[in-house]
Parts: C-alpha cells; sequence; structure tokens
C-alpha cells in the first residue's frame, strides 16, 4: 500500500479515527506520518477536526449566512466568518455576540445539550457579569487614551478600580 | 543536562503498572482546559498578553500545592530536541511545540502533571496516570482546579459553563481519556465491535495500528467529545462503569479465545517478537511499537516472564526519535537512529535477562 500523501513511499502508518461518529482511515509513510504529527507512540493527543467537521456539516440557509456572517464582537473584533473559517472564537464575549448562531453548532457539538451543569466557580456567582464588563471598560479605555480623551480615561480607570475591588 | 532532558533518565509515574490491572488500560489522563478572563482568546493575544498570562499563571501555581515541586519550561527557550521529546512524553502537543510567542508548561518531575500556558485554551491542565485510575486522577485535577481557581479569575459564564477558544470544549472543559491496549481484538478480527460501540456512546476513537492483516500495534485511545451539560463526575463515571469495562470485556473474551482456539498462533508472535527485537541490527518506529505491542500481550497472558511491564512500557518512549537523539547526545538520520534504536533495545531486554 502507497502512502496517501506523497504517493511514493510505502504506508507503514495506520491510523483510524472515528470523530463525531464518523471514521476516517489515514495510511501513511513514516516521513509524512511525521509531519502530521502522528508518530508511533503510546500516548494521549488532542482530537482535533471535531469542530471543522461539525461545521461542515452546518448548512445554514442563504439569508441565515449573509445575516450572521457580518455578526461582530465589539470586545475583540472578530467576525462570525473568520470564526466559521477558522474554527476558533477570539474572546470569552464571543458566546454572547455569536449567540444565535452558536446555539444550533453547540447543541450538535454537545448531543443536544445547551445548559452547563458542571462545575461552578467557588463563591463567584456574580463574577461572569463583571468579566464582561471588565472587558468592555479595558477596551473602552484603551480608546480613550488613544483619542487622548483623559477625562474619560479618569473616569472609565475608576469604574474599572471600583470592579476590581467587589 | 537541565530538567527536561532530565526526564529522559527518568520512568514517568504513569509507566507504572499496579497489581490491580489486566494491563488493558496503559493509561488514563484528563484535562481541563479554562481561559483567564479580561483577555481575549489566543488567536486575538498580543505578544505582551501572552507574556502576562503566563506570569499570571506562575504567581497562581507559586501559591498552590505545586509550588515547591512544579518546574516551568519555556518553550521559547527550548531547542527542537528538547521540545520533541516534550511531545514523544506527551507532556506538551505538537500544536504546542510548533507554534511560536510567549508559551510553556508547568511540570512535575514525576510527569503526573502537566499544565501547558498559552496553547489553544490559556490553560490546559491535565493530569496522568498508569493503568485505569481516573476517579483519583479526577481527585486530584478537580483539587489543583479549585486552587488556581482562588488566585486566577476565568472565563465563566452562567449557562455555557467554562468558555473555551473552540465551542466543542466549552461546559466543563473536559477531556477524558484512556489508552487502551487491544490486540487480540484485532487479531480475531473483532475490532469493529470497539468502533460500534464508540459510536453507540458518541465518543471519539484514535487507533494506531501496524502492517498487515494481523497486525498489531493496537493502541486505542478513546475520548469524551461531549462537554457541555453533563457533570464532569457523570463524564467519567461513564468510563468508569460503562465505557471501559464493556470495551476491555471484548479484549479479554478475544484473548480468551485465542488461548482456548489458536494458542499456538499467539505464543508464536509473542515469541517472535522477542527474537527480533533481541536480534535485529536496525527497526523503526513502527516495528518497534508492532514487537513491543505483542510482547506485552505476551506478558499480560501470563505466556512469558522473562521481561518486565516497565521495561516494555519504557520502551515504547525511550525508542522514539527525539528520546534516542537525547540519550546519545547526537542529531542522527533516520537510518543511523533505525540502527541505534535496535542496538538500544538490544540490550535493554539483554540487560534484563543477565539481571
Ligand atoms: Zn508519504
Ligand atoms: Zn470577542
Amino acid at each position: 500500500m502507497l502512502c496517501q500523501k506523497c504517493k511514493k513511499h510505502a504506508a507503514t502508518v495506520h491510523l483510524t479515527e472515528i470523530i463525531n461518529n464518523e471514521k476516517q482511515e489515514k495510511h501513511l509513510c513514516e516521513q509524512c506520518a511525521a509531519m502530521d504529527g502522528i508518530t508511533g507512540s503510546i500516548g494521549h493527543v488532542p482530537i482535533k477536526g471535531h469542530v471543522q467537521q461539525i461545521m461542515a456539516k452546518f448548512v445554514m440557509s442563504q439569508p441565515e449566512v449573509k445575516e450572521t456572517s457580518q455578526l461582530t464582537c465589539d470586545e475583540c473584533g472578530m467576525t462570525f466568518l473568520q470564526f466559521r473559517n477558522g474554527g476558533l472564537l477570539g474572546c470569552p464575549n464571543d458566546y454572547e455576540a455569536f449567540k444565535t448562531p452558536l446555539a444550533g453548532l453547540l447543541e450538535k457539538a454537545h448531543e443536544g445539550r445547551t445548559q452547563h451543569v458542571g462545575k461552578i466557580p467557588g463563591g463567584r456567582e456574580n463574577k461572569h457579569k463583571r468579566q464582561h464588563a471588565m472587558m468592555r471598560l479595558t477596551r473602552e479605555l484603551q480608546d480613550a487614551v488613544d483619542l487622548e480623551d483623559y477625562e474619560r480615561a479618569a473616569n472609565l480607570r475608576d469604574q474599572i478600580k471600583g470592579l476590581e475591588r467587589q | 543536562m537541565n530538567n527536561v532532558t532530565e526526564l529522559v533518565s527518568g520512568r514517568g509515574e504513569w509507566l507504572k503498572t499496579r497489581e490491580t490491572d489486566d494491563g488493558i488500560v496503559i493509561s488514563s489522563r484528563i484535562r481541563l482546559a479554562r481561559n483567564l478572563c479580561g483577555f481575549p482568546f489566543l488567536n486575538r493575544c498580543s505578544e505582551s498578553e501572552r507574556s502576562e498570562i503566563q506570569s499570571l499563571v506562575m504567581t497562581a501555581l507559586n501559591g498552590s500545592e505545586l509550588a515547591k515541586d512544579y518546574f516551568y519550561v519555556e518553550l521559547e527557550n527550548l531547542g527542537p530536541l528538547e521540545k520533541e521529546l516534550l511531545v514523544e512524553r506527551h507532556l506538551i502537543s505538537r500544536q504546542h511545540a510548533n507554534t511560536e510567542g510567549p508559551r510553556g508548561v508547568a511540570l512535575l518531575a514525576d510527569e503526573t502533571v502537566s499544565i501547558m500556558v498559552n496553547e489553544e485554551d490559556h490553560l490546559r491542565m491535565q493530569v496522568l496516570g498508569g493503568g485505569f485510575q481516573l476517579d483519583k486522577i479526577w481527585q486530584r485535577l478537580n483539587c489543583l482546579d479549585d486552587q488556581l481557581e482562588n488566585r486566577l479569575e476565568f472565563a465563566y459564564h452562567e449557562q455555557f459553563g467554562y468558555l473555551t477558544a473552540c465551542p466543542t470544549n466549552v461546559g466543563t472543559g473536559i477531556r477524558v481519556s484512556v489508552m487502551m491496549h487491544l490486540p487480540a481484538l484485532k487479531i480475531t478480527g473483532e475490532i469493529e465491535r470497539v468502533f460500534r460501540a464508540a459510536r453507540d456512546m458518541r465518543l471519539a476513537v484514535r487507533g494506531l495500528y501496524g502492517e498487515g492483516t494481523e497486525a498489531t500495534g493496537d493502541f486505542y485511545q478513546i475520548s469524551n467529545q461531549c462537554t457541555l451539560g453533563k457533570t464532569e463526575e457523570e463524564i467519567v463515571e461513564d468510563f468508569r462503569s460503562t465505557v471501559v469495562p464493556r470495551i476491555s470485556d471484548y479484549e479479554l473474551r478475544a484473548r480468551e479465545l485465542l488461548r482456548r482456539e489458536k494458542p499456538a498462533l499467539v505464543e508464536d508472535k509473542v515469541w517472535r517478537a522477542i527474537g527480533m527485537l533481541k536480534y535485529a541490527r536496525t527497526i523503526n518506529t513502527q516495528e518497534t511499537l508492532t514487537l513491543l505491542s505483542y510482547i506485552r500481550l505476551g506478558l499480560n497472558m501470563g505466556l512469558i516472564n522473562d521481561v518486565d511491564i516497565e521495561t516494555i512500557n519504557d520502551l515504547f518512549l525511550s525508542s522514539q526519535p527525539a528520546h534516542l537523539q537525547i540519550i546519545s547526545a547526537k542529531r542522527m538520520d533516520s537510518d543511523l537512529r533505525s540502527k541505534l534504536r535496535a542496538e538500544f533495545i538490544r540490550r535493554r531486554l539483554c540487560d534484563h535477562q543477565n539481571n
């Protein structure tokens, strides 16, 4: 059997993967396997490609695509389109900014479940609200400094200090 | 030698097997993904934000139970071979080795704990153990997470739980995985049963096997995919009481079948493997994996006892390319490595016998 990738050398590395209930087989030569990060070893490796697979099957209607691809996170500047292409979000706020289009994807990835029921950070029920406020304020502060609006910057700094003290 | 290259002479705690094990689960691992709030995820982080995250994590670690025992490795300060060594020992991912920018890993010398900083998420903490011991591992990881959480603020959302760069990890951020050795199922042609079971239980499987129709080298990593809407304990419990017992049972039955109906076939494979490894003069990593797998099967089935399983477990690691080059302190091409690998294994197996 020849290596699937270079089609030159004999395939000596054989890999079977089941991700998201889809089975994939890879037959590679030693060099191509090494380039793909597959070594002859018994270690735990991250399962990659899960989100891409879900995304590929995740068909949206045309008007939906048009609408959602323009969604932008006002904290990190990430657009939904960039996320779709790269598979990684830009900041914690993206879960809010892209809440609507992410809903279907989360359902597919997590067996239809949409509500966290696991660990809750100890003694900080309100912290998740603070964390969003904190990021927004930090960003606004940066803008104010850039625009040399020192009065506003001072005001924002006070708000940030206030949040930190909580 | 520095902290990193010293790892080759140690034997990771997780390579040791425990009396109670049937040897089917080689190792158990659980990892948690966490991100600090107030920072974007890594693909949007500047160099200085990455450095800041690193120092925040180190400060938090210095206040944790790990304070005295851990050492931190900044990957930017490592040479390619040293990074490769960490990958081969499964202390960092290949992605972590290959990307750029301020990033690192906090390690314990016994290699049971590794905390990658600035990989796909700000923190990827893993606890690794030999054999099948998920409860103990989860307790330890959970406790470590609590301690870091007292000192760091993790991005968290009431509905979505712990927020991660990739939505497939959100919620608990937990990935449980077991590395299983299933050679008998491969020999009896029943490995499909494992794949079917995995699909039923919606698990991810990654299997590596050797050449030929009766191939071996059969190591299967099985992990959960769903991280949202289940508790960490439920996910661990699924593995403990369903996933692992079910798959282990398939393998044990296959071993019994072989013992009953084809004893000569298995013994032949095991003894040939010993013969090859004791006399080969050049050998690549794949063939090594295949042969070590047979020897491991022979040990677990009680067919042989003149090698100990820790030596075999260790050879899986130390016969890899970066290990060989660090042990012999020189860079080598793959032909030379194959020659040295054969020599190295031969020495380890024969040494053992003379003792
Ligand atoms: Zn190739
Ligand atoms: Zn964002």
